[in-house]
């Protein structure tokens, strides 16, 4: 009989877990999905509580798989966002280049904790991930947004887990075929 | 014994640390923000960039458009009823404005004609469904279905059934940008209906209504004042409403009295827009007076 892999192991993959190395269509193929959840048309509470899912993509791959997704990676992929949100060349940009320094500078750590902890940090990564967005446009001129605009990196540091086990699955080997 | 090699080996060779990587990517964004927030450069590649994501946009439309289409389908004959009954009643009450159109059209031709008017504004324009809004939270922005491709050009005035919306401000091959009139660098020359005051109304950003700036505390405006378009910036034709006025805050230390409006139009949830076409019949800007006098100054300035 087949178990769901989620199902028995929710959470990271334990230490004794051997993942499958992950594929480079897959980091991409989530990446793209990251840049359509931001680009998704929604108002209202959505659009004020709603994360940047490709930041959240990003610091995934960064902390994980750094090989292939770093610096360079995080940096165009922001350019990306900056033409599908009309705002300033290179605010996006500069804002994941950091982000995904950052990831890089506190990969090893994150990933000793469980999960609801690696959120903690990871809130204060994407904070700093707003913070200098915001400060790019304050430089430029626009005055201070209110208290909300930390909402979403909060929401994305919930969502965190989530995220983290969804991009996990394709590399966890399937129980039925362990055992064969 | 052999010493133990101190050069890493090239398998672990990751090239430039991410220190040294970020220092170079961070340069880049400084420069490209730069190049991009002074000198405008970056169009093109902005262009560019747009079109490969544009099919992106286009699928996130997918699951929009088939959630319609399917309660479209199963919607029932009673709603159906009820909306066929809802259009005949709606239509009867408009009856007489519709009878009287014509003759006002006409009589309004007449006048024109006396007054030697041109037509300032030919009456075509295009319509446009809304893609997405900007996620970015300092600016008042959405992304519209047609482009440069449909004839739409930068400065357009965007309107929807219940008045401005906002204007054209960067068009892509196959969308357009537009800044609605919430932004905080948007301006929208006003006229009050009740009385004739001309005005400027102002975008406020995210979250805040729009204001009439500078306007003297006597005067003539009330709360629950409509204001239209005045037509004189030539991006909109007159007489399209804009907004209303909700409160009017005199306060004896300050200059100017604080008018706070609301949109009219459905600026953050209305689909469907129109792109007005641009009216050029607006005569040539006259020469500046000044000019001479500052050539004078200049040259002065130049023999000191």
């Amino acid at each position: 009989m087949r178990v769901l892999p989620s199902v028995g192991s929710f959470g990271p993959a334990s230490p004794d877990e051997i993942l499958r190395p992950a594929k480079p269509w897959f980091i991409l193929l989530s990446l793209l999905v990251g840049l359509v959840m931001n680009l998704a048309p929604v108002s209202g509470t959505v659009l004020a509580l709603r994360p940047d899912f490709l930041a959240l993509v990003v610091l995934y791959w960064c902390i994980q798989q750094p090989r292939y997704v770093g610096v360079g990676t995080a940096w165009v992929v922001g350019l990306l966002m900056d033409v599908g949100d009309a705002t300033v060349f290179g605010q996006h940009a500069l804002a994941y280049a950091v982000l995904a320094y950052g990831a890089e500078y506190f990969r090893r750590r994150v990933l000793r904790f469980p999960l609801w902890q690696q959120a903690v940090q990871v809130a204060a990564l994407l904070v700093i991930c707003a913070l200098i967005v915001l400060l790019v446009r304050f430089v430029g001129g626009a005055p201070l947004p209110h208290w909300q605009y930390l909402v979403p990196p909060l929401v994305g540091a919930l969502l965190w887990p989530i995220v983290s086990v969804l991009l996990q699955t394709p590399q966890r080997p399937s129980r039925s075929r362990t055992r064969n | 014994m052999r010493p133990i090699p101190v050069d890493t080996p090239a398998f672990f060779n990751r090239g430039p640390s991410p220190l040294a990587r970020l220092a170079f990517f961070g340069v880049l964004s400084l420069a490209l923000l730069f190049a991009d927030t002074r000198y405008r450069y970056l169009e093109n590649v902005r262009q560019v960039v747009s079109i490969a994501l544009y099919p992106l946009q286009r699928a996130l439309q997918m699951p929009g458009v088939a959630f319609a289409y399917v309660s479209d389908y199963f919607g029932t004959k009673r709603e159906l009823a009820d909306e066929n009954a809802m259009l005949k009643q709606e239509l009867v009450a408009r009856a007489p404005a519709i009878q009287g159109y014509p003759r006002v059209q006409e009589e309004n031709a007449r006048l024109k004609a006396l007054l030697d008017v041109r037509a300032q504004y030919a009456a075509s324009a295009t319509a446009v469904q809304v893609l997405y809004t900007s996620r970015d939270p300092f600016t008042q922005k959405v992304f519209v279905d047609k482009g440069s491709g449909a004839g739409i050009v930068a400065g357009a005035g965007v309107v929807d059934e219940n008045g401005v919306v906002g204007q054209v401000t960067r068009v892509f091959p196959y969308m357009a940008e537009v800044t609605l009139i919430t932004d905080r660098d948007q301006a929208v020359p006003v006229q009050v209906e009740r009385s004739g005051a001309r005005s400027v109304l102002f975008g406020n950003g995210t979250g805040r209504s729009p204001e009439l700036r500078f306007t003297s505390p006597s005067a003539d405006l009330r709360i629950g004042d409509r204001l239209v378009t005045s037509g004189l910036d030539g991006t909109y034709p007159p007489g399209l409403a804009v907004a209303q006025i909700i409160d009017v805050v005199k306060d004896a230390g300050q200059m100017f009295a604080r008018i706070v409006c609301k949109p009219l139009a459905g600026i953050d949830h209305s689909e469907f827009l129109l792109v007005l076409s641009q009216s050029t019949a607006m005569p040539p800007r006259p020469e500046e007076p000044g000019e001479a006098d500052t050539t004078k100054k200049a040259g002065r300035k130049g023999r000191r």
